[in-house]
């Protein structure tokens, strides 16, 4: 479905609107498909449609909420009923309303690459089972391939409400992604290796092949360490999950329900000088960039942490009149929700220099190249952070031994402070948080 | 926008409200089919749609349909914050040639989205033999673990909300330094229609319902959180069994303790886990390594090990989809082949992986019943269901008597593992020091990591007490779906535990 369709069946609902009450409809369609590679032919080849819609009804200050995957004329009507009557047990808040147009415009972003719905079946098949054979091919250790995978989604999405929001936006993107399985004999790893992009014309199948191959065979061998407090440095990839807990605490929603760390932080040193994050989801290197938000508000660049300073916190149209700011455009949610706060694209302000160089100024580390458990270990509201990892160890300046089987652990409050270098490396990733290498000191390593 | 698929592994304890479903109480003698195949589809056009599908040739066909319907309630900073109902409904369409599978779905479940969904999946079938297939189905049902008595859908919203707003006095209530309290209602409702050019003709109808309440408690080192949460597979009759201001007293009493609680310690340390919890540690350390998925492509550290000791001799760890209310319990799995108990660990030494239909097909074998899917929209494939070690033989109190210094575990709170290497991590939510053979100081959140392989060799006791954990939800490859686990007290002598004390 096009824009002008998706715009059509959210009109059609808000058309049954009554006066006394507001309704926003979110629509979304999306069609995407996933060609998976194993042993030089096609495990699986998926094709899929999927649409949903998601009405938001307030009325007399109370909320209430409904959704369907599907947009049949018949359940359109039962789904802004439902959302009607669940508004009835919604406690009277005097901060519920839908957002207007706040005069922001939205910026026009290209995040179109029409190859996505021209590119051929039979060219996504080469490429993973390409990529599959460039993972195999590149090192002798290399025994097998887990996943070899090409994937693309176009993605068209609609915010209509009864306030005057009418927002409409298409993303597509492609994806390829390898996963390795390595021995030298006696020990088995794996490494992951991934491109993405807007269309497939922006995928690098030969950077994908050498990370997944670089990942699985420099773990090989690997022990585990002993027990000490040492410098780290966060991989790329490990830094922009780190960035994403933080942002995690600075939302308007935490912070005014008592679960931040930083509720009462505004303008205070809260990081290291190194430290400026924003989150900008106009910047159309960002994977996750956007034209609007889940509220269809302009999306727009929020400084969060300056130069260690607390500067704002990312607010949506509730948490912003609550909290007697203004939206920072930070409405995150599918249409199977109702809009939370979040970050879209965070970046920190880069440093000047490489993995190398950050690495070659540490006499004693450990580069951190993958993490597990974060979901578990991490608890953004006291601030502990204890995560299962994987790396190389620094001496002298240099990359040494690989090591395993361990945990490196801090709290989120002392990391922050405790970052002593930030690298020039920006990568971006397939999640809402660009990476870069960051250097913390202080941190326990634990294991024998 | 889409996320970089990856065979990550990981397991949520149960925050996660199922995505929706609900059911009616059927009459134990009533096809299953009957009710769900009819209502979401005839059996005549499954019947085209197979035929459809292997149009162009192919081996195998499937037809998956499912209907979901869900409703969700919170409570939060002191109001309803919001009811939420929810409902989805379509049909994946599987062929699959040699190797080769096919996939693809739709929301659309009249007759012509039936056949664009097999012309779609059929297109890897390409170049393949082709001809005609008549597709004879024979209607099946399996035995449900349990009744439903009490439909969420029949119960009012007033009723449900009404159980939110006890929760968070009582939660409120267990202290004044408790400062914040979230409360969560969830049900569904699941039914799902399978068929298959094997002639299989099945369904289910899964009803879950679950409670949580998480509360922060705010003192002078900060804050702490605790949480507890109840879920099983069946109806409102859920709150006859649970007291939903128990839960919240737990949850905010779990929160209160910790605020007392001294950094954790680091390094390797014997680790004894109270009943129930233990699950977590079983269902990272071998459960994912045991899925014939991860086996046949040598992605796990269990291949090759079928018939030897790879666990202490305590150690009897079964898998089981039949398990009665569990919340990972079904009548059949997302195949169509009926829930069993499957036992993958007897007294130590490997006995079965657990498979789907493909990978039971490829060695020669029946499925176990273990072909799972997060929803019509993905391809099922091996996952556990409740997965459990059986009772030893210990005193729990004398487990923690005879250790010298280590920490008890009380409650996990999910874990990771890379199948590959076998090593694994699990968070402890609720644990504390042992010192001198006696539960002492609690201890702040973190998580341990171990090798599965090595850990299971180094269970030294296993108590008789065994209880079921909490709800949880499995992550595999981007899907999810609902698992149990269950474990009595049980020591590990070695794991390292990832505190911030030096």
């Amino acid at each position: 479905m096009d824009s002008e369709q998706l715009l059509g069946v959210a009109d059609q609902i808000l058309g049954w609107a009554n006066d006394d009450e507001q309704v926003e409809v979110v629509v979304v369609h999306g069609r995407d498909s996933e060609v998976r590679a194993y042993g030089g032919e096609i495990e699986s080849l998926t094709t899929a449609e999927s649409q949903g819609v998601g009405i938001r009804v307030i009325k007399d200050s109370r909320q209430g909420f409904a959704y369907a995957g599907t947009l049949d004329p018949d359940v359109l009507g039962e789904t802004l009923r439902d959302a009607r009557d669940n508004a009835t047990f919604g406690t009277p808040d005097e901060f519920l309303a839908l957002t207007e147009p706040d005069g922001v415009e939205i910026p026009k972003l290209d995040l179109v690459d029409p190859e996505v719905t021209t590119f051929p079946t039979e060219r996504k098949i080469e490429m993973a089972i390409e990529l599959e054979k460039m993972v195999l091919a590149g090192d002798p250790r290399v025994v097998g391939v887990e996943v070899a995978e090409y994937a693309d989604a176009y993605n068209t999405g609609a915010v209509v409400s009864t306030t005057g929001i009418r927002s409409v936006g298409s993303e597509t993107s492609s994806y390829v992604v390898a996963y390795s399985l390595t021995s030298d004999g006696e020990d088995t790893q794996a490494g992951f290796g991934y491109s993405v992009g807007k269309g497939p014309g922006a995928i690098d199948l030969d950077k994908a092949a050498a990370d997944a191959v670089d990942r699985g065979t420099r773990l090989l061998g690997a022990t585990k360490p002993k027990t000490e407090k040492l410098t780290i440095v966060f991989d790329p990839y490990v830094t922009a999950q780190f960035l994403s807990i933080i942002a995690g605490t600075l939302t308007g929603d935490v912070v005014l329900k008592g679960r931040s760390l930083f509720a009462d932080r505004m303008g205070e040193t809260v990081g290291s000088p190194l430290i400026t994050l924003v989150d900008d989801a106009t910047n159309p290197e960002a994977f996750s960039a956007t034209e609007a938000d889940g509220e269809g508000l302009a999306t727009r660049r929020t400084g969060l942490i300056e130069a260690g300073v607390l500067q704002s916190f990312l607010h949506n149209s509730y948490t912003a009149r609550k909290a007697k700011a203004v939206s920072t455009g930070s409405a995150v949610r599918g249409y199977s929700s109702t809009p939370s706060v979040g970050a879209m694209a965070l970046a920190l302000t880069p440093g000047t220099k490489s993995q190398a160089e950050l690495i070659a100024d540490i006499p004693n580390g450990l580069l951190v190249q993958g993490v597990s458990g974060l979901h578990s270990g991490v608890n953004a509201i006291s601030g502990d952070f204890s995560t299962g990892a994987e790396g190389l160890m620094i001496r002298n300046g240099e990359l040494a031994e690989p090591v395993r089987e361990f945990t490196i652990a801090s709290t989120l409050q002392r990391m922050l402070l405790d970052v002593v270098a930030v690298g020039g490396d920006v990568e971006h990733l397939p999640m809402s948080a660009a990476g870069l290498s960051l250097v913390v000191s202080d941190v326990t390593m634990s294991g024998a | 926008m889409s996320e970089v698929g990856k065979p990550g592994r990981q397991l949520t304890s149960g925050t996660n409200v199922p995505e929706g479903q609900n059911r009616v109480a059927l009459n134990e003698t009533e096809p299953v089919f009957a009710q769900y195949g009819e209502k979401m589809i005839e059996q005549d056009l499954v019947e085209l749609t197979l035929s459809h599908a292997l149009e162009h040739g192919g081996d195998f066909a499937e037809v998956f349909a499912e209907d979901k319907t869900s409703s969700s309630a919170v409570f939060d900073d002191g109001k309803v914050e919001e009811l939420t109902s929810g409902r989805s409904r379509g049909v994946g369409v599987r062929v699959v040639v040699g190797e080769t599978t096919g996939f693809a779905h739709t929301a659309d479940l009249s007759e012509t989205g039936l056949l664009a969904a097999a012309e779609a999946a059929g297109a890897a079938a390409r170049g393949g033999g082709g001809g005609v297939r008549t597709v004879a189905l024979n209607p099946t049902t399996a035995p449900r673990p349990n009744e439903v008595l009490v439909q969420p859908n029949d119960v009012p919203k007033g009723t449900k909300v009404g159980l939110l707003e006890r929760a968070e006095a009582a939660g409120r209530g267990a202290g004044s330094e408790i400062t914040q309290v979230m409360a969560r209602y969830g049900d569904s409702r699941r039914r799902i229609l399978v068929a298959n050019s094997d002639g299989i003709f099945t369904g289910d109808d899964q009803v879950k319902t679950m409670f949580s309440v998480s509360c922060v408690a705010t003192g002078d080192t900060g804050m702490q959180t605790g949480r507890e949460s109840v879920g099983h597979t069946i109806g409102f009759e859920l709150f006859d069994a649970h007291d939903v201001e128990a839960i919240a007293r737990r949850a905010a009493t779990r929160a209160l303790t910790k605020l007392a609680a001294v950094p954790a310690p680091s390094g390797e340390m014997t680790v004894v886990i109270g009943k129930g919890g233990g699950g977590v540690l079983f269902h990272e350390a071998c459960g994912h390594g045991l899925e014939a998925d991860a086996i046949k492509k040598q992605a796990s550290v269990f291949a090759g090990q079928m018939g030897n000791k790879v666990a202490s001799d305590m150690v009897t760890l079964i898998d089981n989809g039949t398990m009665s209310e569990e919340w990972g319990c079904y009548a059949v799995d997302d195949e169509g082949h009926a829930a069993q108990s499957n036992t993958l660990i007897e007294n130590g030494v490997l006995t079965d992986y657990m498979w789907d239909l493909l990978r039971a097909k490829a060695d020669g074998r029946e499925s176990s019943g273990n072909g799972r899917r997060q929803s019509y929209q993905c391809l099922p494939m091996v996952r556990m269901t409740n997965t459990y070690v059986t009772n030893g033989e210990d005193e729990p109190e004398d487990i923690i008597a005879s250790t010298k210094n280590g920490i008890y575990v009380a409650q996990l709170g999910g874990g990771q593992v890379n199948t590959v290497s076998g090593d694994f991590v699990f968070g402890m939510t609720e644990a504390y020091l042992i010192e001198d053979g006696k539960i002492t100081a609690p201890i702040r959140e973190g998580n341990l990591i171990g090798n599965g392989p090595e850990v299971l060799t180094r269970i030294d006791a296993l108590g008789n007490d065994f209880a079921m954990g909490s709800p949880g939800m499995c992550g595999k490859d981007g899907q999810g779906v609902p698992v149990g686990d269950g474990t009595p007290t049980l020591r590990v002598t070695s794991l390292t535990v990832g505190g911030a004390a030096a």
